[in-house]
């Protein structure tokens, strides 16, 4: 199946510096938005054990697992050290209409 | 003899940690990690949760991915037990005699269980190891009868799973109250409502007389003169820092060894981490403490790590602590004895967070239990400020409208 834009959530539905859970098709993702208005998206969970990353805490461009405070960068998915060691997958977005969109 | 590296006594979270910090810290010598369990270094949170949970066979829970070591050349010596340190000629001695030079030397040897001495003992197994949790999970399941001796984190995380996996289960607990280490009376008792809804059988206040042990199942007697039948008795009443080879070599010890602020021991070129050790910590007047905690031995692992090569800094991260229960999910920053206020915040969903407040308005510590995603942000967020020495407002902590990102700004 080719990859395709996917209408998530109004843009102000997420808070500056924040994060939230938005599932589609039996996955689950977590969206973010970042201090100057940038939209990101990685898978939900975290790699270390299966905990929703839409409960952790965004500070700058990391994401924060809530129960180890494993660290992502969340605009790469790129792992910033134990417990975590396999970055999370990133997933395009696009914010038109003020509505938010990621390509999975 | 080899040319002395980096030794690390102890393959648990501290340990692991230290020796990977090591190497991508700057270290190009040898490393050597000596762990005497014969298994690759595992976490140990999953024994009491995950691995009594899990549904087939359960899977050994590896700290980091099975490559590491080979790519950091780490020399991961398994099953090995080190029987003495030579100070003086900076070596350690291996089971098999072999002598390991250092030139820094970690000792991050964990602590164990503490043994119940009683009659009938031999009955009684402890939950430490992924085998101990491997033995006792082959004695759960449906119509099979649990005692826990012991209401603290191990022994209520093992409850839970052991009820989930359809047995059922007692914890007898000698204080008034489960968790009566640490954790405040208001969350406790929420845990101790959560065991009793889940139809564990919870009595406090109440000794242990005798077992007795038989081939099949035991009988566990009671002081109040009652007798409970079970096919399996846990004893989780703490754990015991273990200093035996640091004693032997004449470190000095203060409620496990004694290290500094920068994790050093009394002999300079010997560091400790994790579980073994006491420690002054500045955010608490200098206070010596030992922790028990997942968080705190991989902080001292790598805190340790930079000690050993030289660039020891003060370690002040604050103590953090989680347990995972049921749907329950219970996280403490900090410590909050000492405290003289505490502030509750009802944060919905049955969750509650508190904060606790010293004399002078400075935040203590922050607890909460509940569903993960009611309280883990703000515990964290507070977690932050308890680091920076902040007086919040205690109305706006109080407001669960209130956000405490708002303060680390300031």
């Amino acid at each position: 199946m080719s990859a395709q834009w996917i209408e998530a959530c109004g843009a102000d539905e997420i808070d500056e510096e924040d994060v939230i859970r938005f599932d589609h098709g039996g996955r689950s993702f977590a969206l973010y938005r970042d201090e100057d208005d940038g939209y990101f998206a990685t898978d939900g969970l975290c790699t270390h054990e299966n905990v929703h990353l839409a409960d952790g805490l965004v500070i700058g461009r990391i994401i924060e697992c809530p129960k180890h405070n494993g660290r992502f960068d969340y605009t790469t998915g790129q792992a910033k050290g134990a417990p975590v060691c396999v970055d999370l997958k990133t997933y395009p977005v696009k914010v038109e209409g003020g509505r938010v969109f990621l390509r999975i | 003899m080899a040319e002395p590296g980096m030794v690390i006594i102890g393959a648990g979270e501290a340990g692991t940690g230290a020796a990977t910090a090591l190497r991508e810290g700057g270290w190009t010598g040898p490393i050597a990690l000596i762990g005497e369990e014969t298994h690759p270094p595992y976490e140990r949170p999953p024994l009491s949760k995950a691995v009594m949970l899990a549904d087939g066979e359960p899977v050994l829970p590896l700290i980091g991915h099975g490559d590491r070591f080979a790519e950091l050349s780490i020399t991961y010596l398994a099953g090995a037990r080190v029987t003495a340190i030579d100070r003086a000629a900076k070596t350690v001695r291996l089971d098999d005699d072999r002598a390991l030079p250092y030139a820094k030397l970690l000792l991050a040897t964990g602590a164990r269980p503490r043994r119940m001495m009683i009659e009938g003992d031999e009955a009684l197994l402890y939950l430490r190891s992924f085998s101990d949790a491997l033995a006792i999970r082959s004695k759960l399941g449906p119509g099979r009868r649990l005692v826990v001796i012991g209401g603290g984190f191990i022994g209520l995380e093992l409850a839970a799973s052991a009820r989930q996996r359809g047995a059922s289960v007692t914890v007898v607990e000698a204080a008034p109250r489960i968790l009566m280490r640490g954790v405040p009376a208001r969350l406790a008792d929420g845990l101790a409502e959560r065991h009793r809804t889940a139809g564990v059988d919870l009595r406090t206040g109440v000794d242990i007389a005798r077992i007795e042990p038989g081939d099949a199942s035991h009988g566990v007697w009671l002081a109040d003169g009652s007798r409970i039948e079970a096919d399996c008795v846990v004893a989780g009443i703490g754990a015991t820092p273990d200093t035996a080879l640091a004693e032997t070599a004449g470190l000095t010890l203060d409620n496990g060894i004694a290290v500094d602020e920068t994790l050093t021991t009394s002999d300079p070129d010997i560091m400790a981490a994790g579980d073994c050790c006491s420690f002054p910590h500045p955010l608490y007047a200098g206070r010596r403490i030992r922790l028990e905690a997942w968080r705190n031995a991989q902080d001292q692992g790598s805190a340790a790590a930079r000690a050993m090569l030289g660039a020891g800094e003060p370690f002040t991260a604050v103590p953090w602590f989680w347990s995972d229960q049921y749907d329950l999910h219970l996280q403490i920053a900090g410590l909050a004895d000492g405290g003289a206020t505490t502030i509750e915040r009802d944060v919905g969903e049955g969750a509650v967070i508190l904060f606790h407040l010293a004399a002078d308005g400075r935040l203590l510590a922050a607890s909460g239990l509940g569903p993960i995603g009611r309280i883990a942000k703000e515990v964290r967020l507070a977690e932050k400020l308890i680091a920076r020495s902040a007086r919040p407002d205690p109305e706006a902590l109080a407001s669960p409208t209130f956000k405490l990102k708002s303060l680390l700004a300031a």
